[in-house]
């Protein structure tokens, strides 16, 4: 918590704690009568009191507490994987608190759907758009509705709201045809037209143009002069210093700290959101490193799809011994460098990347594991193994040609089954043997086997994206130490990863990855918690200038 | 005599093409809803059992065209368990489903080989359909006018009403629908048990009027035309109608060229014919984007809620 004045702080323990003293005699101890109490409930619209919610293996919410006024636009910030999106789904009615109680306008309640939460005067707008490509406007928002209205008048209604709060969009479109920020606009209205007294934003402008950005906020704060709450997810401290009155920052399920945002600058924030318990870097004695082994330069890939991101001129240079971490809030090209540098998808010209003197860029995953470029992806199941294999054909997919039990297309059981045992043997994975199948373990385990699976090929260069995401924490600091000796026998490693934590105590040089673009590679020991907040946070440039400003990602 | 000639014809045509009708406007609401049941032939076939033994039994063909509706849903409900409760693929759990529904209507149908019932006739006053014209309207069996009159319902029913809307977005994107608050399981058993009363009432046409008795596997692949005719239609019940009395017309050259021993092509080649130009309609409309119709996105998908 940071500093707030003494009598503001009290007056502030008492109305948080007023629905549970009303009528109570702990409220007519206080002096308070019920009018005045029930007054003072209704100043605040919604109340979270100690909310917890725990998924196997990872506790997302962890007794989270705060209060949005009416007319507040309150932002919920944190880092991926924090607990926000949990904590609106509870919100919603997605899904139930485990513990903890949900306080609407004075009265405790129990949302147990979305439609629950509509009829209190909930409505959400998400991340992700619940929209029906194949459907017309109209049609998309009478589904979001829960009477039955006559197209005719829906489409006036629409029209109605659409004019007053200035969004523009043509009804009867269907949603095939219309782009990102329309779309939300279709969202927007649906949630509007159930005239909500709390609306929740998830990540509204990830998708969004500067421009519609504008559009959007506009809307906003004309809702909150009505008296509207606005709940706005982000990550992106700009935004929320542009836009909020007051931000509740999550950190590992935690609320770590609420503050006036206009009062703070993008810099505390972002200190605040990192947090400032992070451990020292365990390495960053750099200067010892090798000769270069992985060499990329001028890595330009176009946007594979709509929701993709363009990489623009990636260059880095990763020596033997050298752990290179790229650190970036999730779709800023993560997925496509991963693609890109294990050979999923080849480079425009053979140079573009170059392994040990030997140009990879026009080869496959394949010709690049011949080479020595190892990669781990970061989802395991799925595409870093497959489910329904057993541990030791999974073994035989990526390490038959380096470890030598495939010739001439015929495969040698038993050194699979021999490679797959020393894995689970040397990595310590919890599993019934190389005949298991790779779905039957867990998480952590699954990720150690296919971790271990390509250091064990002893890489020149290994590439993992989210090597610890999900894993619990002895398998993490297990995997961590491996990938340290890894770098210690002279691989270079590329560690992608949106845990700062990890990233700092891993590596040797940082750079992040903000719209397809790879920020000046810097030694870990030279960059601040605060620049790195700000940088993946996406205002660039603080410290470590690139070329070109930086916006909002745009759709 | 052409023009009886033409008549005849005509009412061959819309009599062979109404159980294909029924079964195909019921594969529609189920695949409007995203799911994909390919047993519509054991489906039919377990239809077609029931309406007969009922009818056979208790003399009454009402009772058992009700009765051969339930067998038809009752043996969905099996596919919707496997595929909706228990996440099984569809198009095996399909397959299998027509396996069993094969195996099923023979065996209960083993006492009933050899015995034939009256066939049911039109509901109308026989007066109506004396004259050879009038016959084209009011002279066919009741289940011609449920088949036209349950298509037309459909199409009322996904375009112009909100269940429907609702229908056609769990069958268009489960998991939005699922997070907006519609319960995508149970509006897809809804729709499977629909088909599946759709199709036993169509096999029920078969051995209550096409043929009145019992003979094993008697749909004769009719189950597959009906749901080639769901993606020939362009899952839109307008096309459904006009497409199965395309398909209706292929099958009846079939019998004529049987009957009148014409003989440029041997009648296997008419038989062949609705499933040859199934096959090339399909291509055509396949090639041709967006304007002829496409199918709901979740279809064959199966839905697992995650929270």
């Amino acid at each position: 918590m940071n500093v707030r004045p003494m009598a503001l702080s009290s007056c502030a323990e008492k109305i948080r704690h007023i629905p549970s003293i009303v009528g109570s005699s702990d409220g007519r101890r206080l002096g308070l009568s019920k009018e005045i109490l029930h007054t003072m409930v209704a100043s605040t619209r919604l109340e979270l009191i100690g909310v917890t919610k725990r998924f196997p293996g990872v506790l997302a919410n962890d007794r989270i507490s705060l209060t949005v006024k009416p007319g507040e636009i309150h932002a919920l910030l944190g880092e991926n994987g924090a607990g926000k999106s949990t904590l609106v789904k509870m919100i919603y009615g997605i899904q139930a608190p485990d513990s903890g109680s949900l306080i609407w306008e004075g009265k405790e309640v129990r949302i147990a759907s979305p439609r629950a939460a509509r009829r209190l005067g909930i409505g959400m707008v998400f991340q992700h758009f619940s929209l029906f490509e194949a459907m017309d406007v109209i049609e998309n928002i009478a589904l979001g509705l829960d009477g039955s209205v006559s197209r005719n008048a829906l489409d006036a209604e629409i029209r109605g709201v659409m004019d007053k709060y200035g969004l523009k969009l043509d009804p009867r479109r269907q949603i095939a045809t219309l782009s990102v920020g329309e779309r939300q606009r279709i969202e927007i209205v649906r949630a509007l037209l159930l005239n909500p007294r709390l609306l929740i934003m998830d990540e509204p402008t990830s998708v969004l143009t500067p421009q519609e950005v504008e559009e959007l906020f506009k809307t906003l704060r004309r809702l909150a002069s009505e008296g509207v709450s606005i709940l706005y997810i982000s990550h992106k401290l700009h935004e929320i210093v542009a836009l909020c009155e007051r931000a509740t920052i999550l950190r590992g399920g935690r609320v770590v700290a609420t503050c006036d945002p206009r009062q703070e600058t993008p810099r505390s924030m972002g200190e605040m959101m990192i947090g400032s318990d992070l451990r020292d870097p365990a390495r960053g004695q750099v200067g010892v490193a090798g000769p270069v082994r992985m060499c990329v330069r001028g890595l330009t890939l176009p946007k594979p799809d709509d929701f993709g991101v363009a990489l623009d001129a990636i260059s880095l240079d990763v020596r033997g011994g050298e752990i290179f971490g790229i650190a970036g809030v999730a779709g800023n090209g993560q997925n496509e460098l991963v693609e890109a540098l294990c050979g999923e998808k080849l480079s425009p010209d053979d140079q573009t990347i170059v392994v040990d003197q030997k140009p990879v860029g026009r080869m496959g995953p394949s010709g690049r594991r011949k080479a020595g470029l190892c990669a781990v992806p970061e989802e395991r199941n799925g595409h870093a193994a497959i489910g329904n294999f057993t541990l030791a054909d999974n073994a035989t997919l990526t390490a038959r040609t380096r470890m030598g039990f495939e010739t001439q297309g015929f495969i040698d059981q038993d050194g699979a089954r021999a490679f797959a045992d020393r894995v689970i043997k040397t990595f310590a994975v919890k599993t019934l043997g190389a005949a298991a199948l790779a779905g039957s373990l867990s998480g952590g385990n699954l990720q150690k086997f296919v971790m271990g699976r390509e250091i064990l090929q002893a890489p020149g260069v290994l590439v993992v994206s989210q090597p610890t995401w999900g894993v619990d924490a002895g398998s993490a600091a297990f995997i961590h130490q491996a990938l340290i000796d890894l770098a210690a026998k002279g691989s270079a490693i590329i560690v992608i990863s949106q845990d700062l934590d990890e990233l700092l105590a891993l590596c040797d040089t940082l750079s992040v990855i903000n719209l397809g673009r790879l920020s000046k590679a810097r030694p870990v020991n030279e960059v601040s918690v605060q620049e790195l907040g700000l940088m993946m946070g996406g205002i660039h440039g603080v410290n470590a200038p690139v070329e070109g400003d930086v916006h909002a990602p745009s759709a | 005599m052409s023009m009886t000639f033409i008549i005849d014809a005509l009412v061959t045509v819309i009599g062979i093409t109404t159980p294909i009708l029924l079964a195909a406007s019921g594969e529609l609401v189920v695949e409007k809803s995203g799911v994909i049941n390919l047993g519509v032939e054991g489906m039919m076939l377990v239809g077609a059992i029931a309406g007969f033994a009922v009818t056979f039994e208790t003399g009454n063909p009402w009772l058992g065209i009700v009765i051969a509706m339930l067998a038809g849903a009752a043996s969905s409900l099996i596919f919707g368990v496997l595929v909706l409760s228990l996440g099984a693929n569809q198009v095996a759990t399909g397959l299998a489903l027509t396996i069993f529904g094969i195996g099923l209507s023979s065996l209960i149908g083993s006492n009933y080989v050899g015995i034939a019932n009256d066939p049911l006739d039109s509901p109308f006053p026989d007066d109506l359909a004396k004259d050879a014209f009038w016959r084209i309207i009011f002279g066919h069996s009741p289940f011609v006018y449920m088949a036209v009159l349950l298509v037309l319902a459909i199409g009322y029913f996904l375009n112009k009403t909100r269940a429907g809307l609702v229908l056609r977005a769990v069958g268009e994107n489960d998991f939005s629908a699922h997070s907006i608050g519609y319960p995508v399981i149970a509006i897809r058993y809804a729709a499977i048990a629909f088909g599946g009363a759709a199709s036993g009432l169509a096999g029920a046409d078969f051995s209550m009027v096409i043929s009145p008795l019992w003979a094993e596997q008697m749909t004769a692949g009719r189950g597959w035309i009906a749901l080639a005719l769901v993606v020939f239609a362009g899952w839109r019940a307008g096309r459904l109608l006009a497409g199965s009395y395309f398909f209706g017309v292929l099958m009846a050259l079939e019998l004529y060229a049987k009957a009148s021993g014409f003989a440029i092509f041997p009648s296997q080649f008419w038989a062949a014919m609705p499933y040859l130009i199934a096959v090339i309609v399909l291509a055509i409309i396949s090639s041709r984007d967006g304007k002829g119709g496409k199918a709901p996105a979740c279809l064959g998908k199966p839905f697992i809620p995650n929270g």
